[in-house]
């Protein structure tokens, strides 16, 4: 009844083609920035920002940009993490040794440096695919992870090979308070949800979408495969590099070798597939769930009272996450995203049957 | 005929490589010839894990993540049945459970998820590795686990007067890799000689066909399923006999996925030679290129063997896709 485009006419190619062509996703939209914006700073705890918030702001970046890879250009990665990891040590010794630069330009370079290396771990697509290039991914996940904990370089010397940066300050402001760290976040994942949402949508998003649904015949129809794997090669590490920047210096603060290792990789296609593959909605959704999903999981044994130790909880929470993530694969193989459409299609119809 | 100069390129490269420390008399021969044999018996192993991963991928087309996890469970299980009863009573008793967890997998997981495409079936495999890993840590304990099997432990020094300093060598070693061997063997036989050997086959070369002269492919699945637990049980325990059982031994099974990379997904003799492949050349890249790179770049310590499996499979894939004895692939749209 409330929610429907009857009377809502098109009349100009720019109407046409906006990113939210119902009157009430627009206000739904603006209503959820708004609340983003200015409601769950004042009221949200320091701690439900720094153990929830945060990390789902930043993981859901993470998510987006793996999408764009695996979700968008049908490539399999599970050594993303490793270009998370490249995104926070490049930011780390860029705010170290040019400590001039705003950290906003740090996080630019820093994602540049992970697309290059995203592009070089990205060449063997052009060969081989599917479940050979997942394979060949662990091989940039494993390489990344010894090549930061061995060149000393890379951590400045230090004995521990633990890494600590500098708090983040931008012409003045200080990203000090969890709140303030939360705005910085979501002012950054909203830029680049557009970014990624326009990008899906314009021809370099199509030419994707034809590689992941049929190489052959996308080559066939004009589309480059060099072109559109690695670009989906280089923004997907570019969006990774940045969350794993932002990981490091919003998040952690400090962090030790392995930080960004295979677990983290897991997760991050965990969030994908059980938020929606090809779809920012589901990164987002995949992101909250894979990051609320152990904190409530932790939280049960005290709330029904079982005296549990820590160890078993820790083992039957992976039982419990390895479960939840077969169901979602047998139920809803397309994700929660695809739950949600299925309600706005109800939606649209209510309170009709037909 | 096409020239595979870049596949020889390759080979030649790795020889060299291999033949190096001992030309310019970087190691003595005893130590080049231990390293050697070192290297084999990590690559036994990693052939027993990689045997498991290709028999489903062959069977089924499914990339089975949870091979190392199966092999964790075995060893968790085996291990702890064995300090109540005797060991082969307790290795009788876990064959039963591999079989049985097998058919939940087949029955639970992927039967449901039949038709669908490669990537849902990895992830499928994920969600049971991480499922496995906590249930095995729950029902069976997560400290570290001695097997016994009863063999004597003390390396034995052989071929003194042959060169200087002699060989050392573990007997344990050497039963494993026999064990490995009569494995294999039997796994040819089975897929050789047996109806049931030549059903698998027949499922593996076209599912469709198979079917549709009577063979039940749901049935079929199950058994694949289970050899494959019992090849992970076998390489579980020996694994464990030789590193203890416990939690890591579910992530060095990982390097099985280089392993069937480059000896090709559905090849059981690719399978082998990947894996005696890869331990020979990451146990000598380790001991000798280690040292001359943290020398060259003043690395915080060696441990290239930690990736050099997966560069070499990758650099593998770039020149020959489908691995030593895959089957080329024809994409047609």
């Amino acid at each position: 009844m409330l929610y429907r485009e009857n009377g809502q006419f098109k009349s100009s190619y720019a109407a046409d083609q906006q990113m939210l062509p119902i009157l009430q996703d627009r206000l739904f939209m603006a209503g959820l920035l708004a609340f983003a914006f200015v409601v769950v700073p004042l009221v949200a705890s320091d701690y439900l920002f720094l153990s929830l918030i945060n990390p789902f702001l930043i993981l859901a970046l993470a998510a987006i940009g793996l999408n764009l890879l695996v979700g968008y250009c049908g490539q399999i990665s599970i050594g993303h993490a490793a270009f998370m990891a490249v995104g926070a040590y490049a930011a780390y010794n860029l705010a170290l040794r040019v400590p001039q630069l705003n950290f906003l330009v740090v996080l630019v370079l820093a994602g540049l440096i992970a697309a290059a290396v995203g592009i070089l771990f990205g060449i063997p697509s052009l060969r081989i695919k599917g479940l050979y290039l997942a394979v060949a991914t662990l091989a940039a996940q494993f390489f990344m992870d010894w090549l930061f904990a061995r060149v000393k370089w890379f951590t400045n010397y230090s004995p521990s090979g633990s890494v600590s940066t500098a708090p983040i300050e931008m012409l003045g402001w200080t990203a000090d308070t969890p709140a303030r760290k939360y705005l910085l976040l979501l002012g950054i994942l909203v830029v680049f949800t557009l970014v990624a949402k326009n990008l899906v949508r314009s021809h370099i998003g199509r030419a994707w979408m034809a590689m992941r649904d049929m190489d052959v015949a996308a080559e066939v129809i004009g589309i480059r495969p060099v072109y559109a794997k690695l670009t989906a090669f280089a923004l997907s590490a570019f969006y990774c590099g940045i969350a794993g920047a932002l990981w490091g210096f919003v998040h952690l603060g400090s962090w030790e070798p392995l930080a960004f290792n295979l677990n983290l990789s897991l997760n991050l296609l965990f969030m994908i597939i059980i938020g929606g593959m090809g779809s920012l909605l589901g990164s987002y959704f995949g992101a909250a769930f894979i990051v609320a999903l152990p904190i409530i999981l932790d939280q049960i044994p005290l709330w029904l009272g079982i005296p549990i130790s820590t160890a078993t909880a820790s083992h039957l929470s992976f039982m419990i996450f390895g479960g939840l993530i077969v169901f979602f694969l047998i139920v809803e193989p397309h994700g929660l995203a695809r739950l949600w459409s299925i309600g706005k299609e109800k939606l649209r119809l209510w309170p009709f049957p037909h | 005929m096409k020239k595979n100069w870049s596949v020889y390129l390759l080979g030649a490269t790795l020889l060299v490589g291999l033949v190096l420390p001992l030309a310019t008399g970087a190691s003595p021969v005893g130590f080049y010839i231990e390293v050697l044999l070192g290297g084999l018996m990590t690559g036994v192993l990693y052939s027993l894990v990689a045997l498991g991963f290709a028999l489903i991928f062959k069977a089924s087309g499914v990339f089975n993540f949870a091979q190392g996890a199966m092999v964790l469970f075995a060893a968790l299980a085996v291990a702890r049945l064995a300090e109540a009863m005797p060991l082969w009573v307790a290795i009788v008793l876990a064959t039963g459970i591999m079989v049985v967890l097998a058919w939940l997998i087949e029955r639970l997981v992927l039967r449901p998820l039949v038709n669908q495409e490669g990537v849902a079936l990895l992830m499928a495999t994920l969600g049971v590795t991480y499922f496995l890993d906590g249930f095995g840590q729950t029902v069976w304990g997560s400290d570290i686990y001695k097997i016994d099997l009863g063999i004597a432990k003390e390396p034995v020094m052989i071929l003194e007067r042959l060169f200087e300093g002699g060989i050392l060598v573990n007997k344990e070693d050497f039963v494993a890799a026999l064990v490995a061997a009569a494995l294999v063997a039997g796994l040819v036989l089975f897929f050789q000689k047996t109806a049931t050997g030549r059903a698998l086959r027949a499922v593996a070369d076209d599912h469709q066909a198979a079917q549709s002269v009577g063979i039940p492919l749901n049935r079929i699945w199950v058994i694949i399923w289970a050899v494959a637990g019992f090849v992970a049980l076998v390489a579980g325990v020996i694994w464990g006999s030789q590193l203890g059982v416990q939690f890591s031994l579910s992530q060095v099974a990982l390097k099985a996925l280089p392993v069937v990379i480059l000896g090709g997904f559905t090849s059981i003799a690719g399978a082998i030679v990947g894996g005696l492949i890869i331990g020979v050349g990451e146990k000598m890249a380790e001991v000798f290129l280690g040292p001359v790179l943290v020398k060259a770049f003043d690395l915080a310590g060696g441990g290239i063997e930690n990736w050099f499996a997966y560069v070499l499979a990758l650099l593998f894939l770039l020149v020959r896709p489908e691995g030593l004895f895959g089957e080329k692939h024809i994409d047609r749209v």
